[in-house]
């Protein structure tokens, strides 16, 4: 059944969103602290366990692709509801400041992938960009 | 006139889907005949997405880009955080745990530095632009982090509307060049596996940013990525009103 496997995605997301929103309040920032990844960690943890088969498998798993398949057109339609303009907008100061952030964190993913993988070892899989 | 608009309005939901379905369309089309295939589909297809969501704001004067025009406000729920969250966490499905641990460490440190860094780089430039006050240059700080972490962290420390309306542009400034400049720069540091991913998911943070930047980049990176970007916010929130405030209200 299609649906199990969407109501697995759906458990694990509201339970990282709770797990997360709680993080919050005992940090006492008004955000979610990282719901989103925990409820990826509880879809991993349950797509890599046999007792979860029935809701992984089959027709089931075919639920979750879907919405997994469903991601770059949300991420389109994410892109369209920016607020663009107002990025425009906020002249040059804004602009420094967003531009020089990106450049100095690209600039420093080789360094710390470095440091993740154990001395140097560095995996490079060719991939299309 | 009247009836075509009812009938949208009334399955917004349903017209969004089928614009963004012509628009990757009319992407992939280009992306093969026009650059043959060395721009991915996808990266121009989020590219027409803020280019549609820039006129969409202007004409509209709206904060909601595209899906502030009546016909088109699906887009809004379409491409807000509840769908987006949803299909971010359908992409862990098939993650090998093992890959996860591997990059475990380095995608911890990379949240905590990929704030500090994009903070620090943001007050440096509000000094830079003539700003003295401690709460200001930590409001712009943290609008580099994220555009959430900036608003979140001046109003915490009664920063004044205007810097927080800055500290958003930043971050908005960022998450866009992140979503443009990912496909662009992914050959240059590396980003083909899934632990730089990682890495690079923390550094950069801005969730829609790297979400959008990883997709146009390639899919599968989608999971690593998104999974340490999504603490990113957090822990911006955390320092920023408290830790980097007192730093910077220290050093001033």
């Amino acid at each position: 059944m299609i649906i199990y496997g969407v109501a697995l995605l759906s458990v694990s997301l509201i339970f990282g969103m709770l797990i997360g929103e709680a993080l919050g309040v005992m940090l006492g920032v008004d955000a979610n602290v990282g719901g989103v990844g925990i409820a990826m960690l509880f879809l991993v943890f349950a797509s890599n366990s046999a007792s979860f088969k029935t809701l992984t498998e089959g027709a089931a798993g075919e639920g979750i692709k879907f919405w997994s398949a469903m991601y770059i057109p949300i991420v389109v339609a994410m892109a369209a509801r920016q607020n663009v303009a107002a990025a425009a907008d906020g002249g040059m100061l804004a602009l420094v400041a967003g531009i020089a952030a990106v450049l100095v964190s690209f600039a420093l993913v080789p360094v710390i992938s470095r440091l993740g993988s154990n001395n140097g070892e560095a995996a490079p899989e060719k991939e299309v960009s | 006139m009247e009836l075509i608009e009812s009938v949208f309005i009334r399955n917004n939901l349903i017209v969004a889907f089928a614009v963004v379905g012509i628009t990757i369309w009319v992407s992939y089309l280009a992306a093969d005949k026009l650059t043959n295939g060395r721009i991915h589909g996808s990266a121009i297809a989020i590219a027409l997405g803020l280019v549609a969501a820039y006129f969409g704001g202007v004409a509209t004067g709206g904060t909601r880009g595209v899906a502030d025009i009546a016909l088109l406000g699906g887009v809004g729920l379409m491409g807000g955080g509840m769908m987006r969250d949803f299909a971010i966490v359908a992409t862990a499905f098939g993650v090998q745990l093992g890959e996860l641990k591997k990059a475990g460490l380095a995608g911890v440190i990379s949240i905590f530095a990929g704030v500090v860094v994009s903070f620090v780089v943001g007050a440096a430039v509000a000094i830079l632009f003539g700003y003295t006050d401690p709460a200001a240059i930590t409001t712009i700080g943290a609008g580099a982090v994220t555009y959430i972490v900036g608003p979140v962290t001046g109003e915490a420390i009664g920063a004044s509307d205007a810097v927080i309306t800055l500290s958003v542009a930043a971050g908005l400034v960022k998450s866009i060049l992140v979503m443009i400049g990912t496909p662009i720069m992914a050959g240059a540091i590396g980003l083909n596996n899934p632990q730089s991913a990682m890495v690079f998911g923390g550094l950069m943070g801005t969730t829609s940013g790297v979400a959008a930047g990883l997709a146009a980049t390639d899919p599968k990176l989608v999971p690593y990525g998104a999974m340490t970007a999504t603490f990113y916010t957090g822990v911006g929130c955390l320092l920023g009103p408290s830790v980097l405030y007192f730093l910077v209200s220290a050093l001033v």
